[in-house]
């Protein structure tokens, strides 16, 4: 090896980090690591974004749908255009609660991301936020392709599609953020994080009036419809794609209802970065 | 001293009913390689994290840079640079995408972040390595790596948490060739260890740090002759007949230590002492004179030992 022929210096003074930019934009920084880690995965996130949309289409359109439609439809349309709103959905709220289960507590434990953040101006709570924004990064285009599916398929006008799309945000928001609550309290894993996809995500598909309306339950059964995100977000989509009859009032109650879980998860999860990472 | 840089009095950490700092003082100065020598578990780590501002001290005072701790985190954090005792890389990234990554956290520009990972690619000998995966790379790489991440934004002040445990003596060489640039540049360094040989090479300064509590501080040198005597006479007489012969010693030496497999005969001529040992009829199957070390005076401070 040759010395350089000029000594530079390893610390350059006159380069100063700007706390006061990280303080409004570490969120930012956060979903720009986030979307780097995503290479490592992009092939296996395209082939079932993809892959997903035409399977339950084709398969529930060919099979379900010719069934219910001999006769005449759910709330006077095609099946596949009762069930499609409530499929998007679907994937927002497992997506939403993939990205917070897994990228959470892997973050704490596997992947060192929050500690490694810890030394840095970035505070917790953007940590957490950060987290929020970068699932919807994720979300985005797993919402995307089945939009695009609901076109081909003949299903929705792209208009109506598009406008599914911020409904499925704000879901992917509510699940994500009271999922990333209850998983950042967890020191281990003892198979319980499995438990929110085996008992919390399935269950409030089968029960969020999802492949059938909510009211076909009985009554005793109705109310997880009620305390279910997805119930709420499906409703807002059908609302979007057929115009199915929804007052004033059950907009609010539905837009209200998942802009509070996403709040209350939020300040929740913030406070949960903030004490596990006070060390 | 200047105005130090980093500033403590009676700084304390409580877990629960547990007290893992213990009313510390302590003043850094600029420019100052700085010390904390003691054992697993007497406190190293939990200081560091404190003057990290990533733990919120119970009581005393803490002033990093002119700043509060408990109330400037970010502010801090933005000037140092800091090597934990794990490295806390992200090992699914590639090296230079763990330095670009940790420099946006800091709000430096992309593309200045883009050139500076590059520089200090270099600094850390990682060059052949730039698109290499985290898992693959070796102990002393991943370290150097976390050396590198730390002085992504221009730090004043670097915190190295044990910088060279778990690594082989070329590695650890590596290392502090690295820390001796940073040094001759002004980079205030404060570093914890448990290796005397550490601390003896690294530091301007120090404080022997016990159970939570500063039990000396001084320069290496001056600590050693403060404690020690400036030679040290190992001698063994076989496990079952050290202590035996060691009632026979008296009066050699300043002092002695008996440790389980050998007795420490301190004086200021170690030949001289040994053969003294001879004279009383006593004949060690292995003798040894050294100079005095940071080990010695941890022992004698502590009765301990500082690697158990
Ligand atoms: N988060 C924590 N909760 C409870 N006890 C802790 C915690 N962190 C450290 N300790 C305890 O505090 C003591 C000092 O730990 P540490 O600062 O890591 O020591 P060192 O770095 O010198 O080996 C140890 O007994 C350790 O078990
Ligand atoms: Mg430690």
């Amino acid at each position: 090896m040759t010395a350089p022929a000029t000594y530079k210096a390893v610390i350059d003074h006159t380069v100063v980090a700007d706390h006061q930019k990280v303080r409004r934009w570490g969120w930012a920084h956060v979903v720009e690591h986030m979307v780097l880690r995503m290479r490592s995965y992009v092939s296996t996130m395209l082939l079932t974004g993809i892959g997903s949309p035409f399977l339950y289409l084709l398969g529930l359109g060919f099979g379900l749908g010719v069934l219910v439609d001999q006769g005449e439809g759910i709330e006077g349309v095609p099946y596949l255009t009762f069930v499609a709103p409530a499929l998007v959905m679907a994937t927002a709220m497992q997506v939403g609660a993939q990205e917070n289960t897994y990228g959470v507590f892997g973050g704490f434990k596997w992947t060192n991301m929050f500690n490694a953040m810890r030394l840095s101006p970035v505070s917790p709570g953007q940590m957490a936020m950060g987290m929020q924004a970068g699932t919807l990064v994720r979300v985005v285009p797993m919402l995307g392709f089945y939009l695009v599916a609901l076109v081909l398929f003949g299903i929705a006008t792209p208009l109506r599609a598009l406008a599914m799309l911020p409904i499925g945000l704000l879901l992917a928001l509510a699940v994500g953020s009271a999922v990333m609550a209850w998983v950042a309290t967890q020191k281990d894993d003892r198979g319980q994080l499995s438990f929110i996809e085996r008992f919390v995500i399935v269950p409030l598909t089968l029960f969020s009036g999802t492949y059938f309306p909510l009211e076909t339950l009985p009554g005793y059964l109705q109310p997880i419809g009620w305390i279910s995100p997805l119930w709420h977000a499906a409703e807002l989509g059908r609302a979007v794609m057929y115009d199915m009859a929804m007052s004033p009032l059950m907009w609010l109650v539905h837009i209200g209802f998942l802009a509070s879980v996403a709040a209350i998860g939020a300040v929740l999860s913030v406070r949960v970065f903030r004490r596990r990472l006070d060390g | 001293m200047a105005q130090p840089v980093i500033s403590a009095r009676g700084l304390t950490k409580r877990y629960g009913a547990f007290t893992a700092v213990d009313g510390i003082d302590f003043d850094i100065a600029p420019g100052e390689s700085f010390g904390f020598l003691g054992p697993n578990g007497a406190g190293k780590s939990t200081t560091m994290r404190m003057i990290a501002a990533t733990s919120t001290r119970t009581d005393g005072t803490l002033s990093v840079l002119g700043l509060d701790a408990n109330h400037h985190g970010p502010e801090i954090r933005a000037q140092l640079g800091i090597v934990p005792q794990g490295d806390m890389l992200d090992e699914e990234l590639r090296v230079i995408d763990n330095l670009y990554v940790y420099g946006r956290y800091f709000g430096l520009p992309r593309a200045y972040v883009k050139a500076r990972s590059e520089e200090l690619l270099d600094f850390a000998q990682l060059r052949e390595k730039r698109t290499a995966r985290v898992d693959g790379l070796s102990g002393g790489m991943k370290r150097r790596l976390t050396i590198a991440r730390g002085l992504i934004n221009n730090p004043k002040v670097m915190l190295l948490d044990e910088p060279t445990t778990g690594l082989d003596p070329q590695a650890r060489h590596v290392l502090w060739d690295r820390l001796f640039r940073l040094k001759e540049e002004g980079v205030t360094l404060v570093v914890t260890t448990h290796f005397m040989d550490e601390a003896e090479q690294l530091c301007d300064r120090l404080v022997v740090i016990d159970k939570g509590t500063i039990v000396a501080e001084g320069s290496p040198q001056s600590l050693i002759r403060e404690y020690s005597t400036r030679e040290v006479l190992e001698v063994r007489f076989g496990s079952a007949r050290n202590e035996a012969a060691a009632g026979r010693l008296e009066g050699i030496g300043e002092r002695q230590e008996l440790l389980p497999d050998r007795v420490l005969i301190y004086a200021d001529n170690g030949e001289q002492a040994l053969q003294a040992v001879t004279e009383r009829g006593l004949e060690p199957v292995t003798s040894l004179v050294r100079r005095s070390s940071l080990e010695d005076v941890f022992l004698r401070l502590t009765g301990r030992s500082l690697i158990e």
